[in-house]
């Protein structure tokens, strides 16, 4: 617990949840002075149900898509009325790279000064794991479900940070729960930059990945060292930094963890996990990413 | 409804404005299966167990002993799993009541 | 007063296109921040607006949002943050904000906004009727209805005073018929800024966004309170009626125009009340001279607040005249019409109420001509009609 306490326990995230965990590290790197805009999901039904809030900073949310929209006019108008603060946006993978894609455009290309953070628990959580198309190749959702014809779902990870460097979004990074200075500092980074940021944090879901709760960490840490979820910096669209990886970790140590990925260890189904491996030995190529 | 518990409800703000940290209220401590149980003997004081913990209860002594606080923390065992000293044991939670 | 007598000598009167004429009034009400997306016929008001910005004749932050959808949400933001707000839309815009004026009024956002009135795709018509803000009659937000321009004008001013009382806190549309006001020169007094400033204190809401005192808005509410936030929404629209009223007469006495939540015109002695909003009433008045002429004892009741709906000085106004006729430019798909509906409940029960008939007409921009509403009210005296119908149809494409 930091000294001054931004985010209440009390809340009802599930046990275990990586959710909380990103909203911790993400108010310790901005700080008292912030605003916090956010979606509908899972952030929002566990931390804010009325009459009660775990939030110690200012905190709006109006729907599932506009966030980005809202934070934009948070952000005009304390410019307007000349006041200061940080205004970040914290929005599941489903409010950020599926419905609020649209208002998130418009607030990059508008060069709105927010931090916009995607906590990524790669399905729509608070509606029951339904696939968005932030979940990755092979997991089995209640709309991607593995069957006797369906190995899960069949498109990889919408690369949101690729569209938002696209936009000219002068910042944007990515980062996950299993690394908690590197989320701080990249939020504490962010704040220094005037315009919007993008930062795309990994947070596992214990529920929907089907693992136990005391794994989240671990999970948070495997996705990153086996190469599925490459963790780095882009600054004015250049990668400008990236996590190295000591002795990349073969995907099934992570997949096999997982009730997502169960099905994927049958006869039927084996082909897909080395896909999924291509999937990570392409990251590493791209990103650099083996040390 | 007891007249003391009357007292308390918090009235309707129009739109619904609500106090900051108010879950604190929510005793979360009561979803547990499992209790953390810290070994001081075997804690090294670096703190993994508060940074991780989901709830953000675990707080620290003078002598930078982690305490948690068993009202709201909901027996994830995140916090075992993640000290590198094993100084924290995961048991079945004998609830008293 | 139907119809402020505006054509009176008036050093401070100009000739001005209606849309000119709402951005300039919006320049005197100093919103901070507005946020909209351009549609046919709403475009010349934000663009005039967007000049007044890029000029430095207006002191607002534009936001030039990527949908309407993301114009209201903006303004959400920009409210909660304690910012006054404007925008404008027509027709798919406000059916594209559909979930987002649920939200603001939820939120008790106090957004005013001009809803320039057009007809709803499909089939694609750019021209006026008012189906889309009837359409969202039970979104939460008070809706008034100008019959001409300079009326247009004074209800914005009206609107913010209302729509930021602290009893009420609701957004706001102020409705104009597309075109047929939007698009046509009137001569209109624009309200005097300082004037203006006195009426309207400025926005000071009791919570913003603020690190000092960190509130959470918007938070979810499960069933044991939900009802609740209706309930206080519910009453705010009830309550606003009386404040519409007192801002009307306010206004009135400094700024010299007069304004109602329902106005009368030749109603004393009528067996006849014909009953509509917005710029249809122009027509319907010269219709019910003529036929006043003719020995037809006719009237109008004229609507200008919606929601509230003043159900009592409605019935105040027809009560004891024999036939009611409703002429409005939107259809409650196979049950009647939003006007007509509401008349009907709100006077279920009543006595010596008169017998309601409806008419469609005028939808997607078809002319509605004196002879069409003096057509209408021969057809119900001399045959039995249902009590909702189209008027001016053509039978020989059907
Ligand atoms: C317009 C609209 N469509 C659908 C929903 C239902 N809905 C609420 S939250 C949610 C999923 C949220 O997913 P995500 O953004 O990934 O957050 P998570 O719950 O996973 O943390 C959905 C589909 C909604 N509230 N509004
Ligand atoms: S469903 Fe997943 S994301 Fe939602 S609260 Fe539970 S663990 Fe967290
Ligand atoms: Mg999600």
């Amino acid at each position: 617990m930091s000294s001054v306490q931004l985010f209440a326990p009390g809340h009802t995230a599930c046990a275990g949840c990586g959710m909380p965990i990103a909203i911790k590290l993400i108010l310790e790197g901005s700080g008292k002075d912030t605003i916090v805009v956010s979606p509908t999901g899972c952030l929002e039904v566990t931390t804010t149900r009325y009459p009660q809030s775990a939030w110690g900073v200012p905190w709006i949310h109006s729907l599932f898509e506009n966030a980005a929209a809202v934070a934009s006019g948070v952000e005009r108008t304390l410019k307007v009325l000349k006041r200061d603060a940080n205004v970040i946006v914290i929005g599941g993978d489903g409010a950020t790279v599926d419905i609020g894609i649209g208002a998130l455009s418009g607030m990059f290309e508008r060069g709105h000064n927010v931090t916009y953070i995607c906590y990524d628990n790669e399905a729509y959580m608070n509606t029951g794991v339904q696939r968005s198309s932030s979940t990755p190749y092979g997991a089995s959702t209640t709309t991607s479900p593995a069957g006797k014809l369906s190995f899960g779902e069949d498109r990889p990870k919408k690369d949101l940070p690729a569209i938002a460097a696209a936009h000219g979004v002068p910042y944007v990074a990515t980062a996950s729960i299993g690394y908690p200075k590197d989320v701080i500092n990249k939020v504490k980074k962010a704040k220094e930059i005037v315009g919007p940021k993008y930062i795309h944090v990994l947070a596992p879901c214990p529920t929907g990945w089907r693992f136990d709760g005391e794994k989240t960490i671990k999970m948070a840490k495997l996705a990153v060292e086996t190469g599925l979820f490459p963790v780095y910096e882009m600054e004015d669209g250049v990668i400008t930094k990236v996590k190295k990886i000591k002795d990349r970790k073969p995907v099934d140590e992570y997949l096999k963890l997982q009730g997502r990925y169960k099905h994927l260890f049958k006869d039927d189904f084996k082909d897909q996990v080395k896909k999924i491996q291509e999937i990570a030995d392409k990251n590493a190529e791209k990103f650099g990413l083996d040390r | 409804m007891s007249q003391s518990k009357k007292d308390e409800t918090i009235k309707l703000i129009p739109g619904g404005i609500t106090g900051p940290k108010t879950t604190i209220v929510n005793k979360t401590g009561s979803w547990r299966t499992f209790i953390p149980i810290f070994n001081k003997e075997k804690c090294n004081k670096c703190g993994i167990c508060g940074i991780f913990c989901p709830e953000d209860c675990i707080t620290e002594d003078e002598e930078g002993h982690r305490h948690p606080d068993y009202d709201f923390c909901k027996g994830c065992g995140i916090c075992a799993e993640e000290c590198p000293k094993d100084a924290i044991e995961m048991i079945l939670d004998s609830k008293e009541g | 007063m139907i119809k402020s007598n505006i054509l009176k000598e008036n050093p401070k009167m100009k000739i001005l296109e209606g849309s000119m004429a709402v951005a300039q009034t919006v320049k005197t009400c100093k919103p901070n921040i507005v946020s909209a997306y351009p549609i046919t016929p709403q475009t010349h008001i934000v663009e005039d607006i967007a000049q007044m910005v890029a000029d430095g004749e207006m002191q607002a932050d534009y936001i030039k949002v990527d949908s309407e959808f993301s114009a209201l949400s903006a303004l959400i933001g920009a409210c909660a943050t304690g910012a006054r707000t404007y925008s404008s839309t027509t027709s798919q815009g406000l059916a594209l904000m559909f979930e987002v004026l649920f939200n603001a009024s939820g939120m008790r956002m106090p957004i005013v906004m001009t809803v320039v009135n057009r007809a709803l795709s499909a089939p694609l018509n750019i021209w006026n009727d008012q189906h889309d803000s009837i359409a969202v009659r039970d979104a939460g937000w008070i809706q008034l209805y100008a019959e001409d321009n300079q009326e247009a004008c004074d209800l914005l001013p009206i609107a913010y005073k209302v729509a930021e009382d602290k009893e009420i806190l609701l957004p706001t549309m102020c409705c104009m018929d597309g075109f047929v006001l939007t698009h046509t020169f009137e001569p209109v007094v624009i309200p005097e800024e300082s004037l203006v400033d006195e009426f309207l204190p400025s926005f000071r809401p009791d919570y913003v966004l603020d690190p000092e005192n960190p509130v959470t808005i918007g938070a979810y509410g499960g069933p044991e309170i939900y009802t609740e936030f209706r309930y206080q929404q519910h009453n705010a629209m009830i309550n606003a009626e009386e404040k519409i009223e007192r801002a009307m007469n306010e206004f009135g006495e400094m700024f010299g125009r007069e304004y109602n939540l329902v106005d009368g015109y030749r109603l004393d002695d009528a067996d006849i009340v014909l009953i509509s909003m917005g710029s249809l009433l122009g027509t319907m008045k010269d219709a019910v001279d003529d036929m006043r002429e003719d020995g037809v004892k006719v009237g109008i009741l004229k609507i200008t607040s919606y929601r509230p709906f003043p159900k009592e000085k409605i019935y105040e106004k027809i009560r004891g005249i024999e036939t009611g006729i409703v002429f409005e430019k939107d259809v409650s798909i196979g049950m009647g019409a939003g006007l007509l509906n509401d008349l009907k409940s709100s006077l279920y029960g009543k006595k010596q109420t008169p017998s309601l008939y409806g008419f469609a007409l005028g939808l997607g921009g078809r002319d509605v001509t004196i002879d069409n509403i003096k057509d209408a009210v021969n057809k119900l005296k001399t045959s039995k009609l249902d009590d909702f119908g189209f008027i001016n149809l053509r039978e020989e494409v059907l």
